[in-house]
């Protein structure tokens, strides 16, 4: 977490920085703890686990919106491709976890939750790579 | 016999429900742990995909081997996602083969990669053992091998349920009770 803070501090320009990335990073690793807890005590996923997926998918939307804002008043990402590549992957990300748990009613349904938010976070640190050197 | 790993992790999830259940919910190939397995092939088809269409789309002929091998190792990717879902007897043989071809694919690629770097001057999933993905790649198609191994049963309780007594018979000798 501190390297993460760090990085988006050093980088003050990026629309996908600070808060906007450190939230969603901060909620996909408590829901990916949570849901490692369920799986060692052989618990489905519970409503905490849907709940937090639906809030991770909130604050990813926002983050993409704020970055479409960003992306209007001119500013461009260093590697579009991968940019929009990761942007797209990320945003679908929950809702694959969410689907997937509704299938497997099982502690394993509480693994895929727990793989899943894990993923999340790494996603979430390239998509702020591909954003590195500002043209404005 | 059996080897511990399999036997050792999913080995908890069944201790509460020990012989009442009917052993056919224990080895569908694609439930439990198989489908985190899904799970996970699908995110490796997507970064595998994305990756490779966009290696080809923007530069394709800087690298044109790299890019075709991890166009290629994302349709394994993708096909043994399919294969473990469909389990049943032919999804099982194309999770079968794909899981062969990564094995092979990531052991090859890494060994080429680390012995004739020049030939692929642009990473691939595969490259490095797959380093680049945290030797996921690597421990993947293992896995998929270990779990079509822990449920080949499935296909005998599928033959055993049309009564083909024969084809159950000598599986019993080990691993977990068919019957």
């Amino acid at each position: 977490m501190t390297e993460a803070s760090a990085t988006t501090s050093a980088a003050g320009d990026l629309p996908v920085d600070g808060l906007l990335a450190a939230v969603p990073i901060a909620l996909s690793l408590l829901i990916a703890g949570w849901a490692l807890v369920a799986t060692l005590r052989h618990r489905a996923p519970d409503r905490a686990q849907f709940a937090g997926l639906a809030v991770l998918e909130a604050a990813l939307l926002v983050l993409t919106v704020v970055t479409l804002v960003a992306l209007g008043g001119g500013q461009r990402p260093d590697e579009p491709g991968s940019f929009f590549g990761y942007l797209a992957t990320l945003v679908c990300l929950p809702p694959l976890a969410w689907v997937l748990a509704r299938m497997e009613p099982t502690r394993w349904g509480s693994a895929i939750v727990c793989t899943i938010c894990l993923v999340t976070p790494v996603v979430l640190v390239r998509l702020q790579q591909t954003w590195t050197v500002l043209g404005g | 016999m059996a080897d511990p790993q399999p036997t050792e992790r999913p080995g908890p999830a069944e201790r509460p429900q020990p012989a009442g259940r009917p052993p056919a919910d224990r080895t569908r190939t694609n439930s439990g742990p198989g489908r985190l397995l899904i799970a996970v092939y699908l995110l490796f088809a997507i970064a595998a995909t994305s990756r490779a269409g966009l290696q080809i789309a923007t530069r394709f002929e800087a690298a044109p081997m790299a890019y075709l091998l991890s166009a290629l190792a994302a349709a394994v990717y993708i096909v043994a996602a399919v294969g473990l879902g469909r389990a049943g007897r032919t999804g099982r043989l194309i999770a079968l083969a794909c899981c062969t071809v990564e094995l092979v694919g990531v052991v090859g690629v890494g060994a080429v990669s680390r012995a004739r770097p020049e030939l692929f001057p642009d990473e691939t999933v595969w490259s490095g053992f797959g380093s680049g993905y945290g030797y996921i790649p690597l421990v993947l198609p293992v896995l998929g091998l270990l779990w079509l191994w822990r449920t080949r049963h499935d296909l005998d309780l599928a033959a055993a349920s049309r009564s083909r007594p024969s084809r159950v018979a000598p599986d019993q000798s080990f691993g977990p009770p068919a019957t």
